[in-house]
């Protein structure tokens, strides 16, 4: 599919161009955000009827994984609140172009932490403790402020979005998927960047800030990254940033060769099936163990939990891959093939919240109108009944994503394989495996 | 400054502000009573004061599982308290002093323990002065065992003891009922000419005819709401909370007194004759209204009203007797 260049429309380019709309955006977003933090350190411990659990760990999920990455990728960063009050108090100003020396120290973010090693363990420390993070209010109210603290403290101390970029733990993943989604940030002429004197985009000038997400544009060559944040169409000087519409999974034609990401595949994957198989099978010894942290279950839980994401799932990879022939070390035909773990990836956590999603919306409503529990009834629907939703759809549904997923990873192995000239069987095989696992654990 | 920068930095601090203040405000405007396992904390607050003839309201939210709340000794329709929900009650109370409120759902093995005060504070119109009750004006030791020395072979029948009731000696008094055990008037029916199982036959009978079927259905009633859970539905001190009573019974029974304990932690079996004919009417009030010092039985006395306790002994009676074909 050729590429539908969107800023065309004077309509999105102004919309995109301007920070009037993005600031309201932003407004709403971080009222959002911090009523959310109260609910859930004011409001009811019960976890399904106080807005920080319901609109946090269902609505925006659902949101976020059903729509907001497959389609519009990092869109979720590009409203995201975390970030604001961190960004505005390191510029010292909302709207205000930069000032010539910085307010705060400004520090390059060590070479060591620039990757998403940190993510992906802030990940997975909230993953090994989520079973008690997504149903208490009062931990989910602490991990917004702290999350939204660490955000402001790491801008007073490094340059630009050092939070988003290296430690959010939901910012790895959504940059992983990103790569899938059917938008991109792109430069439209790459002779004009390189004859750009300066590099605003980067550096920041009169009319914007340097790429908060310490990305050249000139270089964009995938999503994940691209915080869509939109400064650097402020601070082009040549009109040569485009947001593009572009078919799915366009970035993965040209497969990572990073351990952090293909790590970040096999995190992604294996805790959509441990939380499969935790959160909705019907172990309740696996639930327990998870809910009870600290415990001795719960130990022996977190290292399942970490064995099967640090060892099985890729331990299994690599044996596949072994005997492929390919002069490329193993590591880099590791990396290389994981990314055809992405889309596969991205469908399992579609699957498996569909599952959780459907069967709690419900509570939005009451929550919308009661939010801290406190027998209020702002919209009427206070008493809305709990009542899983489209049930009838859902394995078929569940069913179609894994499918889908398989075949879509399928056909990236087979690139990705092509591009470093190895044969893909072996990783379709493995996600063959691991689909009917997942099939197994859903249905 | 441009004054595009102050107006957004006037715009974010007024909508921070407003999304901290408002909840804030609002709900420090809410109070509400949060129900809790007792093992959590219970009722919070537990202590509530009210003034005679003045209604209260009362918003009552569950913070855990679904409990109920009611008054004690109070004519009124039990709520729902559920989790995350909020429930409004009005109460109006037309006699001071201290009421007790409790939960109403089994919520847990220390359900009985949820309980908090109404104080209400006025002054009496119709003052009415405290009556003591019958185990205490008989003096009767409640904590010492009152095994009957004998029991029947057969369930005993009130509809065979009907039969017999020519025989009755005149001087069957409702105290006498109230203050003598079964076996007790087992006992005094010796000087009869009747076999043992008649006699046993015409004590069924007679507590049969010191209840009624309405005393019967009330009893069986509150029996099912407050007492089933340990005493089980049937009598047999089996209910859903004995395995979970026996645990907590072992647990302490390893820093306290050792079998003793367990034993406390046992609820009575109303099945069991040697037991429960060896008790009388008068002896089982002090049980209810008092409460088994040391064991899981809590007191009632503050949450039964008196016929209630006769309604429920009565019913308790029944496991024992045979009332109806």
């Amino acid at each position: 599919m050729a590429k539908i260049e969107l800023t065309r429309s004077p309509l999105i380019k102004n919309v995109m161009k301007s920070r009037y709309p993005q600031l309201a955006v932003f407004i709403v977003m971080l009222v959002g955000y911090i009523f959310a933090i109260l609910a859930g350190l004011i409001g009811t411990p019960v976890g399904s009827h106080n807005f920080s659990i319901v609109f946090v760990w269902i609505a925006w999920w659902a949101v976020l994984i059903l729509v907001a990455v497959p389609f519009f990728g990092r869109g979720w960063c590009a409203v995201c609140p975390i970030p604001l009050p961190g960004e505005w108090l390191q510029r010292g100003a909302v709207l205000s172009p930069p000032e010539k020396r910085p307010k705060w120290l400004n520090l390059r973010v060590p070479k060591m932490f620039r990757n998403i090693w940190l993510q992906n363990i802030s990940f997975l420390l909230l993953a090994l403790f989520s079973s008690v993070l997504l149903t208490t209010p009062n931990i989910t109210g602490i991990v917004l402020t702290a999350m939204l603290f660490a955000a402001i403290g790491l801008s007073t101390i490094f340059e630009r979005r050092a939070f988003c970029r290296y430690l959010c733990p939901v910012g790895g993943f959504i940059g992983l998927y990103s790569q899938v989604a059917p938008i991109e940030l792109r430069i439209k002429d790459k002779q004009i960047c390189v004859k750009c004197e300066g590099k605003p985009c980067y550096n920041g000038s009169q009319a914007g800030y340097g790429c908060p997400w310490d990305v050249f544009p000139g270089g964009l060559a995938k999503n994940t990254y691209c915080g869509l944040c939109m400064e650097c169409i402020r601070t082009c000087p040549h009109d040569n940033i485009a947001i593009n519409l572009r078919s799915f999974s366009a970035d993965l034609a040209r497969p990572s060769t990073r351990m952090d990401e293909a790590f970040k595949a096999f995190i992604m994957l294996g805790s959509a099936m441990i939380y499969a198989g935790v959160l909705l099978g019907p172990w309740g010894v696996f639930k327990d163990a998870a809910y009870n942290v600290g415990t001795s279950a719960w130990f022996v839980y977190a290292i399942i939990f970490l064995s099967i994401i640090f060892v099985i799932l890729p331990g299994f990879f690599t044996l596949g891959i072994l005997r492929t022939k390919s002069a490329l070390p193993l590591k880099q035909r590791f990396a290389s093939l994981a990314t055809a773990l992405i889309p596969l990836g991205l469908m399992f956590w579609v699957a498996f919240s569909l599952s959780f999603v459907l069967t709690n919306a419900s509570y939005i409503l009451a929550a919308l109108s009661d939010p801290l529990g406190l027998g209020w009834n702002l919209f009427g629907t206070a008493n809305a009944t709990w009542q899983p939703m489209l049930t009838s759809i859902l394995a078929p549904a569940q069913t179609l994503a894994l499918v889908g997923g398989l075949i879509w990873s399928a056909r990236t192995a087979q690139k990705a394989a092509d591009e470093v000239k190895i044969s893909s069987i072996p990783v379709i095989v493995y996600c063959l495996i691991v689909t009917s696992v997942m099939l197994w654990l859903l249905l | 400054m441009k004054r595009s920068e102050l107006l957004s930095r006037i715009l974010i601090t007024v909508a921070i502000v407003g999304a901290v203040g408002a909840p804030l405000l609002l709900w420090s405007r809410t109070p509400l009573i949060h129900a809790q396992m007792a093992e959590n904390g219970g009722w919070s607050p537990d202590v509530i004061q009210a003034e005679v003839g003045k209604p209260i309201h009362l918003k009552l939210t569950s913070d855990d599982v679904m409990h109920g709340f009611a008054v004690g000794q109070m004519d009124m329709e039990a709520v729902d308290v559920e989790p995350g929900k909020v429930t409004d009650i009005t109460l109006t109370f037309d006699k001071p002093g201290m009421y007790t409120f409790y939960c109403t759902r089994w919520c847990g093995l220390n359900h009985w323990r949820m309980r908090g005060t109404i104080e209400v504070s006025g002054s009496p119109s119709d003052p009415e002065p405290a009556s003591i009750p019958l185990y205490v004006s008989l003096n009767l030791d409640v904590d010492t065992p009152h095994d009957a020395s004998s029991i029947p072979i057969d369930q005993p029948s009130a509809i065979r003891g009907k039969e017999l009731a020519a025989e009755l000696p005149a001087d069957l008094s409702v105290e006498y009922y109230l203050s003598h055990s079964p076996y007790q008037v087992f006992e005094d029916l010796s000087n009869t000419s009747l076999t043992d199982s008649k006699r046993w036959d015409m004590v069924a009978y007679i507590w049969q005819s010191n209840t009624t079927k309405e005393s019967l259905a009330n009893g069986k009633q509150l029996y099912a709401q407050n007492c089933a859970a340990c005493h089980g539905e049937n009598g047999a001190g089996n209910g859903v909370f004995v395995d979970d009573l026996k645990a907590a019974g072992d647990s302490s029974a390893q820093t306290m007194a050792g079998a003793q304990d367990m034993q406390m932690q046992t609820p009575a079996n109303f099945t069991d004759p040697t037991r429960m004919l060896g008790g009388s009417p008068a002896l089982l009030q002090g049980k209810i209204l008092r409460g088994g010092m040391g064991t899981g039985m809590p007191m009632w006395g503050s949450i039964f009203t008196k016929e209630q306790i006769w309604n429920l002994i009565a019913y308790i009676y029944s496991f024992q007797f045979q009332y109806r074909n």
